[in-house]
């Protein structure tokens, strides 16, 4: 059964003067995922951000949360929708939890389940302690865990997170992303994760999408797109040789399944339909060649990503 | 109207737990009991025109002789008309927009289920009630001096008179905010927003010994238009009238010129209204207007000055409803 559409726009279009921000952006994002919005710096994700979130209108197209017109309905659309901003603030000279609870109350909550649910939240992120020193005093890194505070605070459907990592160090990037997980999971909530951190999404993401220059270059299940990516389900491998002889190049390309070898030095590359090693190691042995060394090329996201950011 | 009264109720305990907010009222309250009480103040300068022989009557008005006296300092009508109110009202207005833009938290706060012009309405209001609140302390510190150290109490007229002080204090208030709010919607430095109002401010600023930037503007402006040879002449006549017509361009003196009727109604020239803004003192006149009579004449000047910040208000409130949030 197909899931629920949660996020979705259609040929959505952003121009600043002449330039082309988001350029006719198609994206179905479904309920429960968490969806990694990767791109290099400029590619025009915040700006697809913020017209979902019906903060900057769209030059064409639309944009759909939960089936609310983000441009025509914005404040339907930012009742069940969470956004934390790349450079996310917060009153300095207020505390920790008045800052949570003026979101709480902008929301609408009761009086009665504001202190509850900041409390709880604050416990959640591990800022209890912190709750009524004021926010100037924190670390960057603070500054980011309450902000998934504040998301928890809110507890929405949708929450967009805009490098919601920046600025933290290497442990607690780790920390925050599954931090980020749990939450989706926890509270089956749809996350959208902006970042040009690869492996970051590629942590926690089970969807992704690539901006470059406001075009959608890719977009899928995070494993399936390295196959894709690299030709139709091909593979390389690569074999270091003590010796390479034209036979035993032969030897090789007559393995069923081999489309191409190509040499270069001692070094031959392999392509093929499928993870051939062992039919290439017993080939070559076969042939009495000396094998050194043998290196299957991963599907990685990151060839993708090198790929379409060299285009870019 | 949620929205507008969380950011209301918000930005209200904002202006009276901040530095910022609780250094503005020590000042207010300071100048006010220093204008009173302080050796050059009213109650000094009210006691050495006792010992002198009575030359002006106090009429009927012998409270409201304490806001508008003046010993060696000027007036607390000065203070109040020159210093206080704009700076609490430039103070409270000039980082309202752009602040949030700056420290990030105006994004997150669109992001909410609120009514954009919430934010800006809300912070309005905020600032008019934190002015109203300024004023009314300062106000009833002045008459607690007055009724203790002199042992006069208010007669209803003057009481009449000093609530409808309190009014237009917090409409003048009211359209310094609105200024800065302006500036702060436009610029995106509090920097610049902050020095944008203090020159406008200082441009108006009426000097204790009498004029201003302003009025000298306004007569620059009247003797290229209107220049004449000898005083006592038609074309001086013309001169002084567009000079005035210009002066009051100036809110400052709109205010000034609206409050010295209200609590000094028996000054009855131009220049006993100015004086009364500068260190000289009121002149009392034995025939005071009414309070019926002082409204109709005063009622241009509060039109105008509510005009002009109900034009402030809307400017900023078009330029930030329209505002795009973009991606930086």
């Amino acid at each position: 059964m197909a899931k629920q559409v949660v996020v979705e726009t259609v040929d959505l279009t952003k121009n600043y003067d002449k330039t082309t921000v988001v350029d006719k952006l198609n994206l179905n994002i479904e309920e429960g995922d968490i969806f990694g919005f990767l791109g290099p710096n400029g590619a025009g994700k915040t700006t697809t951000i913020l017209m979902l979130l019906g903060l900057t209108e769209p030059t064409s197209g639309t944009a759909h949360i939960y089936g609310y017109n983000s441009t025509r309905e914005p404040l339907k659309v930012k009742r069940i929708t969470g956004y934390v901003p790349e450079k996310v603030g917060f009153y300095d000279d207020l505390t920790a939890s008045y800052n949570l609870a003026y979101t709480a109350r902008l929301n609408d909550l009761p009086e009665d389940v504001v202190m509850k649910r900041v409390e709880d939240s604050l416990g959640i992120v591990g800022l209890s302690d912190k709750a009524e020193h004021q926010v100037g005093t924190f670390s960057k890194g603070m500054k980011q865990r309450l902000a998934i505070t504040d998301i928890l605070v809110k507890m929405p459907k949708v929450a967009i997170l805009d490098e919601p990592t920046s600025g933290i160090d290497p442990e607690g990037i780790v920390q925050m992303l599954d931090m980020i997980a749990n939450i989706a999971k926890e509270r089956n909530m749809t996350i959208i994760m902006c970042s040009h951190q690869l492996y970051q999404v590629q942590r926690i993401c089970n969807r992704v999408g690539m901006l470059v220059n406001g075009k959608l270059v890719i977009e899928g299940l995070l494993d399936q797109l390295g196959k894709d990516a690299l030709g139709g389900g091909q593979l390389r491998i690569e074999v270091k040789l003590a010796e390479t002889t034209s036979e035993l190049i032969d030897c090789v390309r007559r393995i069923s399944g081999v489309v191409n070898v190509e040499r270069s030095g001692d070094l031959l590359f392999i392509t093929c339909l499928g993870d051939l090693r062992a039919q290439i190691a017993k080939a070559i042995i076969n042939a009495n060649g000396l094998l050194v060394e043998m290196k299957i090329q991963a599907y990685a996201l990151e060839d993708i990503y090198r790929k379409y950011f060299k285009e870019a | 109207m949620k929205g507008l009264m969380t950011v209301f109720y918000k930005e209200v305990a904002d202006h009276f737990t901040s530095w910022k907010g609780t250094i503005l009222f020590v000042t207010m309250v300071l100048v006010s009991v220093f204008a009173t009480l302080g050796p050059q103040g009213a109650i000094a300068g009210l006691r050495t025109q006792l010992a002198t022989p009575v030359q002006y009557g106090f009429g009927r008005f012998a409270f409201l002789y304490l806001f508008t006296t003046s010993g060696e300092m000027p007036s607390f009508l000065w203070f109040i008309c020159a210093f206080l109110v704009p700076i609490v009202g430039i103070v409270l207005g000039l980082d309202a927009i752009n602040g949030e833009k700056n420290n990030g938290t105006l994004s997150r706060l669109l992001a909410q289920p609120i009514y954009r012009d919430a934010v800006i309405n809300g912070k309005f209001l905020a600032g008019v009630v934190a002015i109203a609140i300024m004023l009314t302390t300062t106000v009833l510190i002045v008459s607690a001096i007055g009724l203790a150290v002199l042992g006069i109490a208010p007669s209803s007229e003057e009481i009449a008179r000093l609530l409808l002080f309190w009014g237009v204090g917090i409409l003048y208030g009211a359209f310094w905010l609105g200024l800065a709010m302006l500036f702060s919607v436009y610029f995106r430095s509090v920097a610049t927003s902050a020095v944008c109002a203090i020159g406008i401010w200082i441009f108006f600023f009426p000097w204790p010994t009498g004029g201003s930037l302003m009025s000298m503007a306004a007569r620059l402006v009247a003797n290229v238009l209107a220049p004449y040879q000898q005083v006592y002449t038609a074309e001086w006549v013309r001169n002084a009238g567009i000079q005035i017509t210009a002066s009051r361009f100036s809110p400052t003196l709109l205010f000034g010129e609206a409050i010295s009727v209200l609590l000094a109604p028996g000054a009855t020239t131009a220049k006993q209204t100015l004086q009364l803004l500068t260190a000289s003192g009121a002149l009392w006149m034995p025939g005071a207007p009414s309070l019926t009579q002082t409204l109709l004449t005063i009622w241009p000047h509060l039109a105008t000055i509510g005009g002009i910040t109900a034009l402030l208000f809307a400017i900023s409130y078009v330029r930030f409803m329209r505002e795009e949030i973009r991606a930086t």
